[in-house]
């Protein structure tokens, strides 16, 4: 009898002791700020969330080595607490409420995807939690006046009408044809709005806007008509399976075009799982390892490229480095707030002016960050081995623009 | 833009060719689902990730360095006895009950498949290369891979071995009883219990057999088995079940119909108008099977 109140009396203890630790798991715990993020561990963007962890946790422990973050007088380290999203925007939801209401997290880092960021952002912007989110690009995530989310990365309508503006400079500045297949999701509709926006400002003419059901394989029948009409540009984005089923069926069909401009070349492995096939595709990147920009953590791209690498076995794609910019801006936020205020920081965060590794990073009132163009690559081959090759902005062309495509019929 | 298709009367060629090739492969889905279906009177909502099963078999074969069309003969292998597995692991014990309870029981099958295929195999995209080129007709502007060629050529031959086995093996006569009787089939002295394994694991097999030809023609991912499902019991319902030879001819017409809906209606109503024509075909069964029945009064 005794020892059974013995045990129940330390179980209780126990139980009491975790209980206020979970409570005070709150913001701050010792010389810890605690973040909060829901990414996607399992489910469809499992490969995308796993590359948004390993940014985040890349970044904190350099952030933590070098020296952490110093809040009035005092030095902090980044700690987050991660949950598993499923790829699913009610969970993400739920979770974003939990490390809120549960956690007590006061600073949330983002999903990834569009979709995801969109269920989230309610959810903090409801309860005043200022969130550095670093992918979710689609447009109507800056529509809404939030006043409490900031994006590192570049809005998805600013994708591809660097390709446009390309296209009709290599044209003589003449306007030009457009043809385009949109794959019907939300981030590949905000990347059609800024192509039919870039070809409103340069007079051009779109002559095919096809809308792909989610559910399609299948292209042949866009590219019958692209190779009826001969447009000057072809433009599609659908995601990895969009463009994997784009080059496919492009070199199928023999469908030559002057200029080919995608997305998500990077996320598919483009070069890597079609070769030669897939040569000079004209890709939008929001980061490519050979920028210039630089910090005093990661030192350049480069750098950056190389560490990741010798970390975690795999190039960082720039789903990673946009994650790893976003614990930059926390911490230059924090400093300059010097406070630990949530709203303080939320002040500094909207007042952010720096450079990264992964480029400049400045907000507009609506959180989007106005200060990093987006790049533009191109496949090419030398023998068997495909790689990207910055051509835009001109600045860091590591490589010229083939442009037109060679003829099939040539190659 | 919308009438492209009478401009360049070219196009007609081309998607013409281009929907055959489609049905084509569509119907070899559909045919092991026909199958199944009427034997078993099971709706196999696991279809399509049967078929992106067999179509990653073939990957791997192809990143292991051997060519993916081999992959036609090893998936429907490996396939068999995974649909022979899925049956006495699930199946059985849903085969004599409620049409629900098996819809209920394969689509938890499917959700599981999807998980298993997102975690053993991750969720990119993937492709494999079969190099087999592109036939040209018309100075180049009608084109046809090689390799739906080849796809639409597998397709056929095992559709059509699938019939003689069907007419003329013991297990086939078996199945085909079981199909008609399963009951009096059983007084017979067939082993129905062994012929529903076959069968599901004939359909299995005919699902890695497409899943393979997918691999080299389209792309894979563990999340797009569902439209091949779809596809499938459409065909199935247009066609009717035990009428092979419709189940063929529904599913090259569903691919001439999607990829002209393609070019005059645009390409965000291809798989809508597909369903459209599905209601538009239930409704005019309906129609015709009232009159019949006003006949008989």
């Amino acid at each position: 009898m005794k020892i059974k109140n013995i045990i129940i009396t330390f179980i209780s203890a126990i139980a009491l002791v975790l209980s206020s630790a979970s409570i005070s798991l709150a913001k701050v715990v010792g010389d810890k700020i605690i973040l909060g993020a829901a990414v996607s561990l399992t489910g469809k963007y499992s490969t995308n969330g796993e590359h948004t962890k390993n940014g985040y946790n890349f970044a904190v422990e350099r952030i933590n080595s070098m020296g952490g973050v110093k809040v009035g007088g005092k030095t902090y380290k980044f700690d987050i607490i991660y949950y598993d999203d499923e790829s699913n925007s009610g969970r993400a939801a739920q979770l974003a409420e939990r490390l809120i209401k549960q956690d007590g997290v006061q600073y949330m880092l983002g999903p990834y995807s569009s979709g995801l960021t969109k269920a989230i952002a309610p959810v903090t912007e409801e309860n005043k939690i200022p969130m550095v989110e670093a992918n979710g690009a689609s447009r109507s995530l800056f529509t809404k006046g939030y006043k409490y989310l900031f994006a590192v990365l570049s809005a998805a309508n600013q994708y591809l009408e660097v390709a446009i503006d390309l296209a009709v400079e290599k044209n003589g500045g003449n306007p030009v044809k457009i043809a385009m297949a949109f794959e019907q999701d939300a981030f590949s509709q905000d990347v059609r709005i800024g192509v039919v926006e870039a070809a409103k400002r340069t007079g051009s003419k779109i002559i095919i806007d096809d809308k792909l059901p989610k559910e399609l394989n299948d292209m042949a029948a866009t590219l019958a008509k692209v190779k009826a009409t001969k447009p000057d540009v072809l433009v599609v984005s659908g995601h990895s399976k969009g463009a994997l089923t784009a080059i496919r069926q492009i070199a199928e069909m023999k469908v030559d075009v002057k200029m080919l401009a995608m997305t998500h070349c990077d996320a598919s492995k483009l070069a890597k799982q079609h070769g030669k096939n897939s040569e000079y595709a004209l890709c939008a990147a929001q980061w490519h390892k050979s920028l210039s920009y630089k910090d005093e953590f990661f030192g350049d791209g480069m750098q950056y490229d190389k560490e990741f690498k010798a970390q975690f076995g795999y190039a960082p794609p720039y789903q990673a480095a946009e994650s790893s910019a976003a614990l930059l801006v926390w911490k230059d936020a924090f400093e300059r707030a010097n406070s630990l205020d949530k709203d303080k920081v939320r002040d500094a965060l909207s007042k952010t002016e720096m450079q990264t590794f992964y480029g400049n990073i400045k907000f507009s009132p609506a959180g989007q960050n106005i200060a990093k163009p987006m790049v533009l690559f191109q496949v090419r081959c030398e023998g068997d081995k495909c790689e990207n090759k910055v051509v835009a902005p001109t600045k860091w062309a590591a490589a010229k623009l083939v442009h037109p495509i060679p003829k099939w019929s040539e190659r | 833009m919308d009438l492209l298709i009478f401009q360049a009367p070219i196009l007609m060629v081309q998607a013409s060719l281009d929907g055959i090739l489609l049905g084509i492969l569509f119907a070899l889905i559909a045919y092991g689902m026909a199958l199944q279906w009427g034997v078993m009177n099971i709706i196999n909502i696991a279809q399509g990730e049967l078929v992106i099963v067999g179509g990653y078999i073939a990957y791997f074969m192809y990143k292991a360095g051997v060519h993916p069309g081999f992959g036609i003969i090893v998936s429907p292998i490996i396939m068999y006895f995974v649909g022979w597995g899925l049956y006495k692991l699930v199946i059985n014990k849903v085969v004599d009950r409620d049409l629900f309870i098996s819809i209920l029981a394969t689509f938890g099958i499917s959700i599981l498949t999807q998980q298993l295929m997102n975690f053993i195999f991750g969720s990119d995209v993937v492709v494999a290369q079969s190099n087999f080129g592109t036939t040209m007709f018309f100075d180049g502007m009608v084109t046809l891979p090689n390799a739906k060629i080849f796809a639409a050529i597998v397709s056929i031959a095992f559709a059509i071995g699938l019939v003689i086995y069907m007419r003329k093996s013991k297990l086939g006569r078996a199945i085909r009883a079981t199909a008609q009787n399963a009951r009096a089939a059983k007084i017979m002295g067939v082993n129905t219990e062994k012929v529903y394994a076959a069968t599901f694991g004939i359909n299995a097999a005919l699902c890695g057999v497409a899943g393979s030809l997918i691999a080299i023609t389209f792309t894979l991912h563990p999340y797009v088995g569902l439209p091949y499902t779809v596809r499938s019991f459409m065909i199935v319902i247009i066609a009717g079940l035990g009428n092979l030879p419709g189940v063929a001819i529904s599913g090259m017409g569903l691919g001439v119909f999607e990829e002209f809906a393609d070019y005059i209606l645009g390409t965000e109503f291809r798989i809508g108008s597909v369903f459209m024509l599905l209601v538009l075909i239930l409704v005019y069964r309906r129609f015709k099977l009232s009159r019949k029945r006003e006949y008989l009064k």
